[in-house]
């Protein structure tokens, strides 16, 4: 079967589709978009979280006939993704704040000030990275980074919602993503510092 | 966090930005993070096929034939190879080499591959491996050591001629260590309190979330090119080339990102296959398991079942131990030796104990296949003596934190093998600062006014309980792991540092075949060059065969080692620079002649600080190009009867406190929070340490309360799925606090202590002895499953 959809704000056609294909496998092996990761393929792992239509979702747990029409965003397109929600009224924010400071922000009312700048990472100079791909990096939340793609993808929708997670918060909607390098803690960080460092830019908002 | 101390003698190189002892960040952070990190799974390849892997239903069985024309003739498929294909070495292993690449008329595991399919589309591959009509036979089973070495058992390997069947009191053993030192009997005479324990520990998984993958490449030359994800490049090549037929040099490795490891990719698993396939082809053959597959694809932590004997006086100090710790090594040997020899040398833990009999093996069964995990034959002995510290503490009314400090091994400390540690333990202090760390508040689910949060209680958001029936409770643990390869193992690591002006700038380039697995050696590689050499700008090569061996990244070993051989080949580029800088500009100023050289900021520097010259005009129009291998100082086989060696060249010491609360009624946990102090010698990157120990207290918390791969009597795997075998979630975890510790061990490379492994092994018995405390349950076995708490 063919199927046509969106993809990252782009238009795309797939052919020769068969029934039983995910779409994950129509991501990773035919349009050329592996950063969907296959860890579990039975929805268990959540490093092949998607958008579709906004909605996170298991792309290995939906049938690639089902985005017929849709609109999916992956890790690919998270930095664009960002920056249109940014156009559309937000700043990304993607520096400002310091770990330290972000592992002192709690949720609620107290934002932290503008802080001192992150380290410079003496990598990946040039690449625009949305805020919370740039978190990950600097609270050292990436290891061998296989999850990472998924937890990016449910992250930012979390801080798309909830702009002020609490920790409980951070806790409950990245708990179907399976992390085995980190233990957690660094991912933790890096929500806190991505939501502090949108905190920052907003606070100028009145958000 | 605690006061962290760094020894003053290691800042050398301190003008350089992003060096020795920064939390640099890692240098494939941009591409993790946007997806487009090349992991072995992503590898594609024009025409190319994917493979798969039929494997065997039955635990213990003979093939009695094997019908692959029905598969053959299914479009799209273009190749199904057996044993009957295989023409040159058919078997390979680590250490023995007792595994087939694909069975050969016996299988003696669920889930052993016994033939592959190549298509043009992984489910095409799929279903015609499922016409492959094979005709077992089944055998009797090996399943413990009273099966396999009763009167009649069935010999697994019955024609086996590795270098320890004349000493192995049974040919279903792969390996037996005893250590015997001291007098027990007559400290046993002695002791005021006795205890004897008997502890089981389950089948623990790696559970790495990239599945094995790789895409082999047929060359023109005959050769192949392989895109692989592995813990070392070498030790595959060395068992891949004689099953092809081909000189090593025609099997040309490159290392393609790999997501996780922990042990579980020191073996092969589709290494050989993909190869086999892509000659046989003459295509390109990916090959990736699926999580299902994954189970059945690599080897696991060993189950064991432990017993130990403690004696003590009254004043709380240790008389004697005896144990015997029995390991199920499955149907291959894979790395069971060398956890034999880890389980017994470490059986003692950080603790001086001078009247010891220790008896350690591992069995040959028709279970699954046992082998690398993190934490290597130490974790199963910490959980049982850790327990049985708890206990003699309790037999003493004594503090249990306190009495594991009377008995606490320091510098000069004499373990049970004879071999004197020679540099910090500071095992005391540990335990001492994870004790003083602030207790997390009681009942932190209380919400103000609206009842509690469920989130943080035993059994979360399934509503469970509102805090009835909760109980906390406290424990402790310390544990000792070796760090680096031992027994007398050439452990050696080999670096290619390239110093040359690009574009104006002294770029080093860094090339080694180190596994990168996650645990960011690139990164520290990169710290070490721009310490040793001056430079900002390091590009690290990607990791391949082109370059000598690095060992394997396993063993807490990488930054000991190669990083040891980054360093010392940067020392030897370091000299090259200035012989070039003496020649061109000596005449110039005497303190090319006299002085001590540095290089540090991009200039050539005296160690007053003076700058000489910039790298640049050095290195004008030249390339100064370096390989070098590196090696830690030599270690000892253990005497085969008494167990007496130097073993060892590192021992790395970690504490944890276990905060927990328990659901008394249904059995359920939470653990609240998991404390660690550790030393590290000197932290190379600050960020990666505590990573290192947060992921691995982490799998030390799966351990004691949820993993385990569960095989049936039949020996066969009942729950190879993240369905059932349950990895900790975030909402599982705690709170982490670190507090890491410096002391440098002269010996080592910047006094470096190897990280990654220390903490896995005191993790599980500090969440053990906390729900001990707060139900009052003896729990000897690993992992704690509700039915454990509630009896029911």
């Amino acid at each position: 079967m063919r199927v046509t959809f969106t993809v990252n704000g782009r238009r795309q056609e797939a052919d020769d589709v068969w029934e039983g294909e995910s779409l994950l496998y129509l991501l990773r092996e035919r349009l050329g978009l592996p950063g969907s990761k296959n860890a579990c393929e039975q929805g268990e792992c959540g490093s092949c979280t998607v958008r579709l239509d906004g909605a996170p979702v298991c792309a290995c747990l939906v049938a690639a006939g089902q985005v017929e029409g849709r609109e999916v965003v992956t890790v690919e397109g998270l930095a664009d993704h960002s920056r249109e929600r940014s156009e559309g009224g937000r700043t990304t924010g993607a520096r400002g704040t310091s770990l330290d400071e972000a592992r002192t922000w709690q949720a609620g009312p107290t934002g932290v000030g503008p802080g001192s700048h992150a380290a410079d990472s003496l990598t990946g100079g040039g690449t625009e990275l949305s805020p919370i791909q740039q978190a990950f990096i600097d609270a050292g939340a990436v290891q061998c980074g296989f999850c990472t793609p998924g937890l990016l993808v449910t992250a930012d929708e979390l801080l798309e919602r909830n702009a002020s997670p609490s920790d409980a918060d951070i806790r409950e909607a990245l708990s179907g993503n399976l992390c085995r390098c980190t233990g957690y803690e660094t991912i933790l960080d890096a929500v806190r510092l991505a939501a502090a460092r949108g905190g920052t830019a907003k606070a100028g908002e009145g958000a | 966090m605690g006061v962290v101390r760094t020894p003053t003698n290691l800042t050398q190189g301190s003008g350089t930005r992003g060096g020795v002892g920064e939390s640099t960040l890692r240098p494939d952070g941009t591409l993790k993070v946007t997806g487009e990190f090349a992991y072995a799974s992503d590898m594609w390849h024009d025409d190319m096929l994917w493979g798969f892997t039929l494997r065997s239903p039955h635990a213990h069985a003979r093939i009695l034939s094997i019908d692959t024309a029905q598969a053959l003739r299914t479009p799209g498929v273009h190749a199904v190879m057996t044993h009957d294909d295989l023409r040159f070495e058919t078997r390979y292993g680590l250490e023995y080499q007792d595994t087939p690449v694909l069975a050969d008329a016996v299988v003696r595991h669920h889930g052993e591959p016994v033939a592959l399919v190549a298509a043009d589309h992984p489910e095409t591959a799929r279903r015609a491996a499922a016409k492959i009509k094979v005709d077992y036979e089944p055998l009797p089973l090996v399943i413990d050591e009273e099966t396999a070495t009763a009167p009649d058992a069935p010999l697994l390997h019955p024609h086996r001629d590795d270098h320890h069947k004349d000493h192995v009191p049974h040919p279903n053993i792969v390996h037996r260590q005893p250590i015997v030192r001291g007098d027990v009997e007559a400290a046993k005479a002695r002791a005021d309190v006795i205890v004897t324990g008997e502890y089981e520990v389950g089948m623990q998984d790696q559970a790495f979330l990239g599945p094995e993958s790789g895409l082999a490449v047929p060359a023109e030359d005959g050769g192949v090119d392989l895109y692989i994800a592995t813990q070392w490049l070498h030790a595959d090549l060395r068992q891949i080339a004689p099953v092809l037929g081909l000189p090593e040099e025609k099997v040309r490795m490159t290392l393609s990102g790999v997501g996780g490891a922990f042990g579980g990719r020191e073996d092969l698993s589709m290494q050989v296959h993909a190869c086999l396939l892509a000659l046989h082809t003459g295509k390109p053959v990916k090959i990736v398991y699926n999580r299902f597959e994954s189970f059945f694809g690599h080897v696991h932590r060993h189950p064991a079942k432990l017993h130990y004997e403690h004696g003590a006086t009254r004043d709380g100090r240790i008389t004697h131990m005896k144990c015997r710790i029995v390991l199920d090594g499955g149907a291959y040997a894979s790395s069971s030796p060398a956890v034999v020899g880890n389980a017994s040398s470490l059986s003692v833990g950080p603790y001086v104990i001078d009247n010891v009999e220790i008896e350690a093996l591992a069995l040959y069964t028709n279970n699954p296949p046992c082998g690398a995990m993190r934490g290597f034959g130490a974790v199963q002995a910490c959980f049982a003596y850790e327990a049985q510290m708890d206990r003699l503490a309790a037999e003493l009314d004594m503090d249990p934190v306190g009495f594991r400090q009377i008995n606490a091994m320091s510098q000069g400390a004499v373990m049970p093998t004879g071999q004197v540690v020679d540099s910090p333990a500071p095992v005391a202090e540990l335990l001492r600062r994870v004790k003083a760390m602030p207790m997390p508040p009681e009942r932190q689910w209380l919400c103000a006014g609206s009842g509690a949060d469920v989130r943080a209680l035993p059994g979360g958001l399934s509503n469970t309980t509102h805090g009835e029936g909760v109980v906390r409770g406290v424990g402790y643990a310390v544990g000792i792991k070796n760090v680096g390869f031992s027994e007398g193992f050439d452990d050696y690591s080999t670096a290619r540092v390239r110093l040359e002006v690009i574009n104006g700038e002294p770029v080093a380039v860094v090339h080694t075949a180190m596994a990168e697995v996650g645990q960011g050696g690139v990164t520290v590689h990169a710290q070490i060059a721009r310490t040793e050499l001056g430079v900002t700008q390091v590009t690290i090569h990607p990791a391949d065969t082109q370059v000598g061996s690095a060992g394997s990244t396993s063993a807490s070993r990488q930054t000991y080692v190669t990083g040891g051989a980054v360093k010392h080949t940067c020392e030897a580029v370091r000299e090259r620079v200035l012989e070039l800088g003496r020649a061109k500009f000596g005449s110039y100023h005497p303190a090319w002649a006299t002085a001590e050289l540095l290089l540090e900021g991009g200039k050539v520097v005296t160690d007053a600080g003076e700058v000489l010259t910039g790298l640049v005009d050095v290195l004008e129009g030249e390339c100064v190009d370096v390989e070098r291998e590196w090696r830690h100082r030599p270690t000892q086989a253990f005497d085969l009867v008494t167990g007496q060696g130097d073993g060892h060249v590192q021992y790395s010491f970690a504490a944890h406190r276990a905060v927990v609360e328990v659901d008394t009624e249904l059995g359920l946990v939470k653990v609240v929070e998991l404390a660690c102090a550790q030393d590290v010698g000197k932290q190379l990157n600050p960020l990666s340490v505590v990573g290192q120990i947060q992921g691995a207290t982490t799998q030390g918390l799966g351990l004691a309360v949820m993993e385990e791969i569960v095989v049936s009597e039949e020996a066969k795997v009942r729950n190879p799925s993240f369905t059932d075998y349950l990895i900790p979630t975030i909402l599982d975890t705690p709170t982490i606090p670190v507090d890491v510790l410096e002391l440098a061990d002269e010996h080592a490379p910047y006094g470096l202590r190897g990280v990654g492994e220390a903490p896995t092994l005191s993790s599980t018995p500090a969440v053990v002895a906390a729900i001990r405390a707060a139900t009052g349950l003896p729990l000897g076995r690993v992992p704690v499953r509700p039915e454990h708490l509630t009896g029911t």
